[in-house]
């Protein structure tokens, strides 16, 4: 198995850029503590709509070989993230808010996949 | 400025790691980014549980939690490759996928709160 080193510097720029990105976000819409986390579920989404499109445009018109790690692996991949998503739940649970808990449980890979679906779908009849 | 080189820190590590995993683990079922997941929710559960009680100062939620965790696991990569299962025609395969994920994950982020809690 080979691995490029251009490959992964490419990724750890995308990632550090997409963790940014996510971060600034939520500075810039901040949801209070015990509300229902609309900024993290709509980073999710977002992420999950531009992989779809990405990846079809990607497929059209591959470019240079460091643009999927930049932006599909690193960008995207650091933007979006699964932790938060775990652990807002479990918090939410743990604060006595089953019911915003199970929302947010079902309510992001439910959309998630509505987004990849949609952000495919449409980047193949465009692109 | 602080937390967001703390951020742009942990991006850097988390990604990579994440893009490692997939390189050393190169199976049709997207395992790597299962365990990437996994192990970013037990880890952030801990962190952030640490952070909550005192005994983890509060840039280690920045760096470890918001940047190396939030970059280490990922939503879009997730939900493209169950896309990508379904569409080959492997629709038992992208559910495994997808609720493995979000059962381990919050299974992994209970664990790793507990344990932060525990300290």
């Amino acid at each position: 198995m080979k691995i490029s080193r251009t490959d992964v510097a490419a990724v750890a720029c995308g990632g550090a850029l997409g963790a940014l990105a996510r971060h600034l976000i939520h500075l810039a819409f901040p949801n209070p503590p015990r509300d229902f986390q609309w900024t993290l579920l709509w980073v999710s989404v977002s992420g999950c709509l531009l992989i779809g499109v990405l990846t079809v445009w990607l497929e059209r018109h591959p470019g240079h070989p460091l643009v999927g790690p930049f932006l599909s692996t690193g960008f995207l991949g650091g933007f979006t993230t699964f932790s938060s998503y775990a652990v807002n739940v479990e918090q939410r649970f743990h604060y006595g808010q089953p019911g915003v808990a199970v929302a947010h449980l079902v309510l992001t890979p439910v959309l998630a996949m509505i987004a990849v679906f949609a952000g495919t779908a449409l980047a193949r009849r465009v692109i | 400025m602080t937390v967001a080189i703390l951020v742009l820190l942990g991006g850097a590590f988390g990604a990579p790691l994440r893009h490692l995993l997939g390189k050393w683990i190169p199976t049709h079922f997207p395992w790597a980014i299962f365990i990437a997941n996994v192990s970013a929710s037990f880890l952030l559960g801990l962190v952030g549980a640490g952070v909550s009680t005192g005994w983890l100062p509060g840039w280690v939620l920045a760096l470890a939690g918001t940047g190396f965790c939030g970059a280490l696991s990922t939503y879009s990569t997730f939900a493209n490759d169950t896309l990508k299962l379904a569409e080959q025609g492997e629709r038992r395969l992208a559910v495994t996928n997808l609720l493995i994920n979000v059962v381990c994950g919050l299974v992994a982020a209970f664990a790793g709160a507990a344990l932060g809690r525990a300290f």
